[in-house]
């Protein structure tokens, strides 16, 4: 049979601790092991973004990383984001703007927003669109995105 | 990532399209030793930050029966200046080198060719010892070694060994690492105070491949002109950085470069906008500063 | 980033206004209820259901284009761990049976039957041709490795001129590859071609491309074998459609078949579709007696999600030396894949190509010829906006061309032709009937907003400094709210009407129960305005349930830009009704004259003093509880149904004008989208934010298609980019900011007045880029005709390449 080794990652903040194959991505261990279904797949090849989560304070796709390889780390993920309030304003802008439709890049987006407003307090329109260049969208025309964004930036600014 | 069909062009003649991996092995090395010892074992692929390695096991292109994860291997992870160079270790991810202030202050190329590498969430994972290792013909760092004439620092049960980047990338996603090696890091000569830098790439959209894209680096007298996406390795354009100006340099890339067609540019495309990037890039690296 | 211009920093958008009880919901730009779930990723996509003993399938797929199956050996992928079953198409074809995507309404349109796994031929590389049912995903593609088989290659039809000449007929019984064609023409067209002071041609091409829902397609069937029932979770447009497939090929009864719809992440055409492995999955379920779940893999989509839009079509526009057009001719050459699509068929996008071309402009004559051919590449059907993309580009191309000829400015051009704003009802050539339309303040709009002529003296200025900008329009007239000539008239089971059930709870709250659903565009959250106006309780009392042909009343879904002006129809009058029958029974409690009576803020209401006389919860209280303090023979109905059918015009349409400014780099040929706009008239618009961020997917879509999309196949059938990292999507770098702007001109057929509204975007995109591109390119003498507009292709236009 195949390979399995014991991992344990920290979760939204709650140890998980499985026995997992080392080719199981990290987005299919959040989604398949612990029923984390807020995150996407949508590719598998680390174009999209919809896999898009946070590792060690970092955002990663969770189809390019081996859960293996987040063995004693911390992962974070929209549903935790959610619960602990990191993403409210985001959320609170993004509904407000429309800045989604059928929902599935959603927490992709969310996530590299989150570290985009945290890294670049000073993006403008233009800085926003660059960051949020690896998140594809297909519903949206992007606009209700980077207004909602923009809106973000702008109010922390002010 | 690394492009799936860039090598045959084809998706699915083989595989019809399989995104889960096939089973392997995984064993994270808690020093060189180990990591050498187990990078030399049949089937052993080296993981650093998976970008590239972790997309191709998702396509079924390699299967690998070991995985052996360098990624806590924290000496590989530094960036030194030393006296006469400085030092990137090769588990260094391509966003501390975009944000890194000893890059910016002494090798400007890499901090202006960082930000073109994928998007921001790849950049926290990939290395630089990865890319260069896994040498896709499109990418940055390769070329950005040829034109500030990088060493590759290689080691190997049998010790350390030092390649010049020129004679490093042999052919398509093929180096010289011998089997079992592992890129420690990269050094580059400092550059001297009146050196100049030029990096510019086309692409269709913002992250994706560099359809052609140019690294460029004066120093002193000399001249490196390192152009990428033209062929299975990066390209020391050497006719065109000895002639005296732009159209010159432009007409000279005949000589220099035979660039095959890609999915969406003939092989004539490829070579017209490699003479566009140089003649745009050419005052760049001769006005004074 | 180039120059910015003035323009450009006065558009900064604006956060949509608060929407304003008092005046209804109507008309306001609510947020959606329904998004919240979504921003938490607390959604539940098929993908996320759990069920006991869930079993999971992948296909076996040809890797070639056209090949017999010589022979098939499964045992070794039997026998890999994990695996549950493994089946060939005969297997398979036991118990589904297999279809034929026709309607009699498209005369002479022939296709051979398609099975659910192919049975001895492959006919486009990615054809199923083997099922895998394992524990794991992962463990079903480990098996579907193991898969041996000999093929004996046969010969590929890819060009569709070859296709077209016949040489090698791909199925032999049909005797050769053309699936539908079709001719029009209008007396005396010769003549006037003949006679007119200036005849322009010019072919276009557009290369086949494809939806790319960021969900893929996904399907979860279960099966109960005790009640021979069958549940299926499918991201799919159409529930009520498919649950009547599932019944007739899977030969259940009807009424044991449910199709439930959760959240669908995208669809744009590409879920409406009857695929062979959703079937295939279905069957699995009923053969081995536990659901079954297959989600595509994004290869897997871009090998078998329906493609479209493969043209090249020659037109012809004749007009007088002052600018007046005569007429259109259209030869129009589409290639399909080797089977017609079930069950809307693959003829239905080259046919709304010859319905289209003209659309916007008064003329009499018209001629058109249509091919649609097979190839062994993948299957097309229908995508977002169906023909009109094409229609517009050429239409909009030849119309820019004409104008070019005659040195007059385009949008002058078009002033002098577009059909006037008060020639209604009008009557087209290709024979659709128009309600009304508003081309003219359209246009009027349009220029007004984007300050057409600052932008050309612009453009004046920039040239002479080597700066080549464009700017492009493009008219068009989009079918939306089909009624049955769409579908129903050719026999398809396939329903044009809507319907919805508004109930009140004991609570005061109000379910709306709806048939058409919801992929993100907002249905749901237009439904729950149209629904608290009507009943006349706060929005945030309503809820609404959509995608469950156990619960809902029949319906059609969602295609063809039909859920707001259909669906709300119907909710509207729903609640209306619901509306009137809370005032009965609060006019028996008391004891006061209906007449004299309102429903407002969640509670019935003194129509003259706005006092509030009885909250809605105690209408439910004593309906539900009570119904022994009401009149003895007074039985309160507190839920209504009520359906809707659009039936004056056969399709209600919608016009609009869209505009694109470029530049291009005619070094590189590289195209950078400086901005675009679109004026759009979709008659009522019950949530401009909704709207209006729909309209600019749309375009984003029909950006895509213009400049980087295109689904790429060698010569042998094989497709070559197929991923995302070579199949180009635009992404937020990529992209400009979409100016949106709106006329309204309600519909008279319906109440709530709104016409469709979801593919406008996409519709006139394409043609307005093409424009713009050719108007940056215009001193050049350089002209491109074929999408996308790659840079190779510009710069072999301005001979810089060979």
């Amino acid at each position: 049979m195949e390979h399995a080794l014991d991992v344990t990652l920290t979760v939204n903040g709650t140890e998980a601790r499985r026995r997992i194959a080392p080719r199981m991505h990290l987005i299919d261990f959040l989604r398949e092991e612990l029923g984390l279904t807020g995150s996407h797949v949508a590719c598998e090849h680390g174009v999209c973004g919809a896999c898009t989560v946070r590792v060690d304070g970092e955002i990663r796709r969770g189809c390019l990383t081996l859960a293996v390889q987040c063995d004693g780390r911390k992962v974070d993920t929209v549903e935790g984001l959610s619960d602990s309030g990191e993403l409210r304003e985001l959320q609170q802008a993004f509904h407000e703007r429309n800045a989604l439709q059928c929902g599935y890049c959603t927490p992709g987006m969310l996530l590299t927003a989150l570290e985009l407003v945290a890294r670049r307090p000073q993006a403008r329109r233009e800085e926003i669109r660059e960051y949020l260049s690896g998140n594809l969208c297909r519903c949206t025309g992007y606009q209700a995105i980077v207004d909602a964004i923009e809106q973000v930036l702008e109010a922390r600014r002010a | 990532m690394r492009r799936p069909g860039a090598a045959s062009g084809i998706i699915g003649r083989e595989e019809e399209g399989r995104l889960k991996p096939s089973p392997f092995a995984y064993a994270r090395a808690k020093s060189l030793a180990e990591a050498l010892e187990l990078a030399a074992r049949p089937g052993a692929k080296v993981l650093a930050g998976g970008q590239s390695l972790v997309a191709s096991l998702n396509l079924r292109l390699a299967s690998p029966e070991l995985l052996v994860d360098i990624t806590g291997l924290k000496d590989l992870a530094r960036i030194e200046v030393l006296k006469d160079k400085v030092r990137v270790g090769a588990l260094v991810t391509h966003a501390r080198i975009e944000h890194s202030p000893e890059v910016a202050k002494h090798l400007p190329l890499l901090a202006q060719a960082a930000p073109h590498i994928a998007h921001a969430a790849i950049r926290n994972a990939g290395t630089l010892g990865g890319s260069l290792a896994f040498a896709d013909p499109a990418a940055e760092w390769p070329a950005c070694c040829l034109a500030l004439d990088a060493s590759l620092v290689l080691v190997s049960p049998q010790g350390e060994r030092r390649v010049p980047a020129e004679d490093f990338f042999k052919d398509l996603y093929t180096t010289a690492l011998a089997p079992g090696e592992i890129v420690a890091a990269a050094e580059f000569p400092l550059p001297s105070s009146t050196a100049r830098s030029a990096f510019a790439e086309l692409v269709r959209r913002r992250g994706d491949y560099a359809i052609v894209g140019l690294a460029a680096h004066r120093n002193g007298a000399g001249l490196k002109l390192a152009f990428f996406g033209v062929g299975a390795v990066p390209v020391l354009a050497k006719h065109a950085a000895a002639a005296p100006d732009a159209e010159k340099a432009a007409a000279a890339l005949d000589k220099d470069l035979d660039p095959p067609a890609d999915l969406y540019h003939g092989a004539a495309t490829k070579l017209h906008l490699a003479k566009v990037l140089l003649k745009r890039a050419w005052n760049t690296l001769s006005t004074s500063r | 980033m180039n120059d910015r211009t003035t323009l450009e920093l006065l558009e900064k958008p604006e956060a949509p206004a608060k929407p304003r009880v008092d005046t209804g919901y109507v008309g306001q730009s609510v947020p959606r209820a329904g998004a919240k779930r979504l921003l938490q990723g607390r959604g539940c996509y098929v993908d996320d259901l759990r069920f006991p003993r869930l079993a999971h399938a992948a296909f076996f797929r040809s890797p070639y284009a056209h090949a017999r199956i010589k022979r098939l050996d499964l045992k070794q992928a039997l026998r890999s761990p994990g695996v549950i079953a493994v089946f060939d198409g005969r297997a398979i074809a036991e118990y589904c049976s297999p279809w034929t995507g026709v309607l009699a309404h498209l005369k002479g349109i022939k296709s051979p039957p398609q099975h659910a796994v192919a049975i001895e031929r492959a006919c486009w590389q990615g054809e199923a041709v083997a099922a895998v049912v394992a524990e794991t995903r992962a463990q079903a593609e480990d098996a579907v490795a193991k898969v041996e088989a000999e093929w004996e290659e046969l010969p590929v039809v890819t060009d569709m001129e070859e296709a077209l000449a016949g040489r090698a007929v791909i199925h032999p019984e049909l005797g050769d590859n053309v699936c539908f064609s079709r001719s029009h023409e209008t007396p005396g067209f010769a003549e006037v071609f003949a006679r007119a002071d200036l005849v322009v041609e010019e072919t276009y091409g557009m290369g086949r491309h494809t939806g790319v829902t960021l969900e893929a397609r996904s399907i979860l069937a279960d099966y109960n074998a005790a009640e021979h029932s069958l549940t299926v979770y499918q991201a799919t447009q159409a529930p009520h459609m498919m649950q009547d497939i599932f019944s007739r090929h899977l030969d259940i009864p009807e009424a044991n078949v449910r199709v439930i719809c959760r959240d669908v992440g995208g669809s744009y055409g590409i879920k409406v579709h009857v695929y062979p492995d959703e079937m295939a999955t279905a069957a699995l379920s009923v053969m081995l007696r536990r659901p079954v779940k297959f989600v595509a893999d994004r290869l897997e989509s871009f090998l078998t999600d329906i493609h479209a839009r493969e043209h090249r079509a020659r037109v012809r526009l004749a007009c007088t030396r002052d600018g007046r057009i005569l007429g259109f001719e259209l030869d129009d050459l589409t290639a399909i894949g080797p089977y017609s699509v079930y069950p809307r068929t693959s003829g239905i996008e080259g046919n709304q190509v010859v319905n289209l071309t003209g659309g916007p402009y008064a003329h009499q004559a018209y001629r058109a010829k249509l091919n649609v051919v097979f190839t062994n590449k993948n299957v097309t059907c229908q995508y977002r906006a169906v023909g009109h993309p094409i229609a517009v580009a050429l239409t909009e191309g030849i119309v820019d061309l004409a104008a070019a000829k005659l040195g007059l400015d385009p949008a002058e051009f078009r002033r002098r032709n577009l059909i006037p704003d008060d020639a209604y009802p009008y009557t087209f050539p290709s024979g659709i009937k128009f309600e009304k339309l508003s081309h003219h303040a359209c246009l009027d709009k349009l220029l007004a907003l984007m300050q057409y002529a600052k932008l050309r003296q612009e453009q004046q200025e920039l040239r002479a400094k080597g700066v080549h900008r464009g700017i492009g329009l493009a008219a068009m007239i989009e079918v939306t709210n089909p009624s049955p000539a769409f579908y129903g008239v050719g026999g398809a089971r396939i329903s044009a009407q809507d319907g919805a059930t508004v109930r009140l709870e004991p609570s005061g709250m109000v379910t709306c129960l709806a048939s058409v659903t919801e992929q993100g565009q907002g249905a749901e959250a237009v439904f729950q305005q149209v629904c608290a106006d009507a009943v006349g309780v706060s929005i945030d009392k309503v809820r609404v349930i959509t995608g469950d042909t156990g619960t809902t009343p029949y319906g059609g879904g969602t295609w063809a830009s039909r859920g707001a002006g259909i669906g709300g129809e119907a909710v509207l009058q729903a609640g209306k009704a619901l509306r009137s029958n809370i005032l009965d029974l609060a006019a028996a409690v008391l004891g006061a004259d209906k007449a004299t009576l309102e429903v407002r803020a969640d509670a019935v209401c003194d129509k003259a003093s706005g006092e509030a006389r009885l909250p809605l919860a105690e209408v439910g209280r004593i309906g539900y509880f009570r119904p022994d303090t009401l009149p003895l023979k007074f039985q309160s109905e507190l839920a209504v149904t009520r359906h809707y059918t659009p039936r004056e015009y056969a399709f209600t349409f919608t016009n609009g004008i869209q505009a694109s400014l470029v530049e291009v780099d005619t070094d590189t040929g590289f195209v950078k989208l400086l901005k675009h706009w679109c004026v759009e008239d979709c008659g009522t618009v019950i949530n401009p934010m909704l709207v209006d961020e729909q309209i600019r997917g749309g375009v984003v879509q029909g950006l895509g298609a213009a400049l980087l999309e295109e689904c790429l196949y060698s010569a042998e059938g094989q497709l070559l980019n197929g991923s995302l990292a070579d199949y180009l999507v635009p992404m937020t770098g990529d992209t400009p900011d979409i100016v949106v702007a709106h006329v309204a001109t309600p519909t008279a057929q319906s109440e709530l007045g709104a016409k469709g509204v979801g593919e406008a975007g996409t519709a006139g995109a394409p043609g307005a880029v093409m424009n713009a591109i050719n108007d940056a390119l215009a001193p050049f003498g350089a002209r491109v005709t074929v999408q996308p507009f790659t840079p190779e292709r510009i710069l072999r236009a301005l001979g810089k390449v060979r």
